[in-house]
């Protein structure tokens, strides 16, 4: 009795913690995952298709793009690297999680598989209350992200577009979350050479590359100024 | 396309996704220890992260007639209310609400 109640109050105190860091994915992802249902339902797409999709890609924009692979001719090929191009972002957010998502058991296949653009944001920047569980945390905010984008893609798809207000301009709730999150770590750490980095080889690959693949070669920069950091500090 | 050629693709999309994810914790397993070079990635990476996925956001309004006009306004409006309060729900809130007036009313 005593293990499960300690146990109830982990999960508990675990989730008081990183609810409210999702609220404003909530909001995001209930309205971008409407969005989505009611696109994949106005292209014929079946309730089952939208609910697998948004359950097992779990990767936002990938599924706008995969909705469009279904309605092209056949391509298992160019869909497969399509997808490693778009995701290929995710790479650098493994290497950020090596350390925080060490050790975490039976927690770490679903920990990975979830890990979303916003989901990152929240597990790679939140600092994990005293005497709440990291894991246990880090699980809670993953699932709450993906609840909300599965319940959102299904919602637009069974009921349409129900939201009466208008809606332009709500998306950016992910550019502001993630504005706050920049400001919070300009605060944090004194050394801003990683974030003007970031900023910088992203906006100059985007004018250079444009807006479809910029983000590989922005990558290969990022990498390429962090080993030249690394090799000075080194010396 | 079949309904098996539907399911083919999406599972090679549900693939390649996890295996962007997967690949980093797969090279370097909780066992051994990474090279010196990836653990220093995983501390700045975060900072240049971030940074990243602003400019990701702005990926189609940079090329659009304002140049990202109003969302350059609305990151201002969240970024210094945010350095004011330090409460992030009010700074996402009053940054989305002050973006949603700007592109339904002004641009």
């Amino acid at each position: 009795m005593r293990t499960d109640k300690s146990a109830q109050g982990k999960w508990k105190a675990a989730f008081r913690a990183a609810f409210p860091l999702t609220l404003p994915i909530c909001i995001g992802f209930l309205f971008l995952g409407m969005s989505y249902g009611f696109l994949m339902k106005s292209s014929g797409f079946a309730t089952i298709w939208t609910a697998a999709m948004s359950l097992f890609i779990f990767a936002g924009s990938m599924e706008f793009i995969a909705m469009n692979l279904l309605l092209a001719s056949f391509n298992p090929i160019y869909s497969f690297l399509l997808t490693l191009m778009v995701n290929a972002r995710h790479l650098f957010y493994g290497i950020s999680m090596l350390e925080r998502y060490r050790g975490m058991g039976w927690k770490k296949p679903y920990l990975v598989f979830g890990l979303c653009d916003e989901t990152f944001s929240i597990n790679c920047t939140a600092k994990v209350p005293q005497g709440v569980d990291r894991g246990t945390f880090y699980l809670i905010v993953t699932m709450l992200n993906q609840c909300y984008w599965v319940t959102g893609a299904i919602a637009g798809s069974l009921l349409g577009n129900i939201l009466t207000f208008n809606t332009e301009g709500l998306d950016f709730v992910m550019t502001a979350l993630f504005t706050v999150m920049l400001v919070n770590q300009w605060e944090e750490k004194k050394d801003h050479r990683p974030a003007i980095a970031g900023i910088a080889a992203s906006l100059l690959c985007l004018l250079v590359f444009g807006s479809d693949i910029f983000l590989i070669p922005a990558m290969a920069a990022i990498v390429l100024i962090f080993a030249f950091m690394a090799k000075r500090e080194a010396v | 396309m079949t309904t098996g050629q539907q399911i083919i693709t999406i599972a090679l999309v549900v693939l390649g996704t996890v295996l962007t994810r997967a690949l980093p914790f797969i090279i370097f397993p909780e066992g051994r220890k990474p090279p010196k070079f990836i653990s220093y990635l995983g501390t700045v990476l975060p900072y240049a992260v971030i940074g990243m996925l602003v400019v990701y956001c702005l990926r189609d309004a940079v090329f659009s007639s304002w140049h990202a006009l109003p969302e350059l306004i609305a990151i201002a409006i969240t970024a210094i209310v945010h350095k004011i309060r330090h409460n992030t729900l009010l700074s996402i809130a009053i940054g989305t609400a002050a973006y949603m007036l700007l592109v339904q009313n002004i641009f």
